[in-house]
């Protein structure tokens, strides 16, 4: 599906700054932002920023992929459980495949995620690296 | 409430059917089980299609359905909760019997999967999972069960050979269906040295992209005496959800819509999961029918994978599992899969089914678990012989 500039901007606080919501009742931060708490049905919170260092909580080796990221494959993906308790999945990157373990301990940066083509909209967002790299 | 059972089942055939089309693989099912049913009308029909429109590019199938099965004029609605959609369906369909509304309603389910690239179809298979915070990332649905098997792995050392048992097992039973795609047996070196998709499942963990569709007549216990054909009671159905995101759960070793669906069908049926004595589990991958075991508590956390390797699932074991060969032999046409269990479950509660799948002893109560994406819904029947 063509990506379109409009969905893609629209993430650009997830995917660029990391936002989420926490919540007043519960303290409990979410990833993306949600405008009502699961588990107290609160409706009030602040935008946070989300901590950048984190551990794998589980992950996969994507190693037949959808045409579009046939150039990456194979390519790692993981849960990553930040140090704030939240948890997001994205890829591994700056690292062999065959090197991400449950635990392992990485950093999230900036990176470009997605191209479509010569001429689509270029997507951007968070990846994980080793921590120690 | 009234009383709610099912008098008549049909399927198309399964597979790459070049020669089908959407309309013509459900009308193909829809006859088998009016005639199989004896009914002489409907009066409404829920079709449960996970995506039409991505895979043949058609929408508005339930007035399509209608069409071409000759009624036009009849309520027809389709029923979408990606792959659950099936059981989503019969669940609509027991809904509106049980309150009176319709006396014969018609379930089925349908989707033609290879009208197109296999890229299009892990698209449109994809669009079940979250499009902004996982296919962004690159994830397919094999990855999302990989991350699964991972996790459950970790946690209680669940091993190759017990997922490779899973695809053994339910190859075995499949090998005695007609109607599945992969009707043969494999071997577990098989499973383990096929080609690997996404670590640690390999492509014999993983069920097919198939056409195919499936149709059950539900209707009152009235109605299922005077037709004098064989039925089977509805005791129960429950459905639930979960969080979309693999990421947003508390804990992805376990499937708390498969639970919340299970407990609910149970309770109302006045039974519990100790009196189920069969069951047809939605193993799109292998993986996912040991988490699904142990979610709607057949088995305690970490034990369905030794149990399956220990044959306690196999056709001749203490509580058969996938005994139609399951979504990994008979295929996985998503739409209907949710009704082909109830099929299964039609046939070994009636005595019925082919080839020796027949699960010997008494049988009196089964069960049929269906799901969407990767556990972000569920839906469960409990059916008892008449």
């Amino acid at each position: 599906m063509t990506m379109f500039s409009s969905r893609n901007w629209r993430e650009y606080p997830q995917r660029y700054r990391l936002e989420a919501s926490k919540f007043k009742k519960s303290g409990k931060t979410y990833f993306p932002p949600r405008a009502v708490d699961p588990e107290t049905g609160d409706t009030e919170f602040e935008i946070v920023k989300l901590p950048d260092t984190g551990e794998v909580l589980t992950y996969t080796v994507i190693r037949v992929a959808p045409a579009q990221w046939g150039d990456q494959s194979p390519y790692a993906l993981a849960i990553v459980k930040l140090t704030d308790g939240t948890r997001l999945m994205g890829q591994m990157t700056d690292c062999d495949v065959e090197e991400v373990k449950i635990g392992m301990e990485v950093r999230i940066e900036f990176r470009r995620v997605q191209s479509e083509g010569h001429h689509g909209v270029l997507s951007y967002g968070y990846k994980f690296v080793p921590k120690w790299y | 409430m009234r009383d709610v059972c099912v008098v008549g089942v049909g399927m198309s055939q399964w597979g790459e059917v070049w020669r089908k089309s959407l309309r013509q693989l459900f009308v193909d099912a829809a006859l088998k089980a009016i005639n199989n049913s004896g009914v002489d009308h409907l009066d409404s029909l829920y079709v449960g299609c996970m995506s039409s429109g991505l895979f043949v590019g058609q929408e508005h199938i339930g007035a399509l359905m209608a069409d071409y099965l000759g009624m036009q004029g009849l309520p027809a609605l389709r029923v979408e909760s990606a792959c659950a959609g099936g059981g989503m369906a019969v669940r609509q369909a027991f809904i509106e019997v049980a309150s009176g509304i319709s006396d014969i309603v018609m379930a089925a389910g349908v989707e033609k999967m290879t009208d197109c690239s296999g890229d299009d179809a892990t698209f449109a298979l994809a669009t079940a999972a979250d499009q902004e915070y996982e296919v962004f990332h690159g994830a397919t649905f094999p990855g999302l069960y990989a991350m699964m098997a991972h996790a459950h792995m970790h946690k209680y050392g669940t091993t190759r050979e017990m997922l490779s048992a899973v695809s053994v097992k339910n190859h075995k039973n499949g090998a005695k269906n007609p109607v599945a795609q992969y009707p043969f047996e494999i071997k577990p070196e098989q499973v383990a040295k096929s080609v690997m998709i996404a670590d640690p499942l390999h492509i014999l963990d993983c069920s097919p992209i198939t056409d195919g569709a499936a149709a059950v007549i539900v209707t009152t216990q009235e109605v299922a005496k005077k037709l004098a054909k064989p039925y089977i009671k509805v005791l129960g159905s429950g459905a639930g959800t979960d969080a979309m995101a693999l990421a947003q759960r508390n804990d992805i070793t376990t499937i708390k819509a498969a639970t919340l669906a299970a407990e609910r069908a149970l309770k109302m049926a006045s039974k519990t999961i100790n009196d189920v004595q069969f069951a047809e589990v939605h193993d799109c991958f292998t993986i996912a029918e040991i988490v699904l075991l142990e979610s709607m508590g057949l088995y305690e956390p970490g034990k369905a994978g030794p149990a399956t390797l220990a044959g306690e699932t196999a056709l001749d074991g203490k509580f058969p599992v996938n005994s139609s060969g399951g979504l990994k032999s008979k295929g996985h046409p998503v739409g209907a899969t949710g009704v082909a269990q109830i099929v299964e479950v039609y046939k070994q509660l009636t005595g019925r089914a082919e080839n020796g799948r027949q699960i010997s002893g008494s049988l009196k109560i089964g069960m049929a678990q269906n799901m969407g994406g990767s556990g972000a819904s569920s839906v469960v029947h409990i059916m008892e012989v008449a």
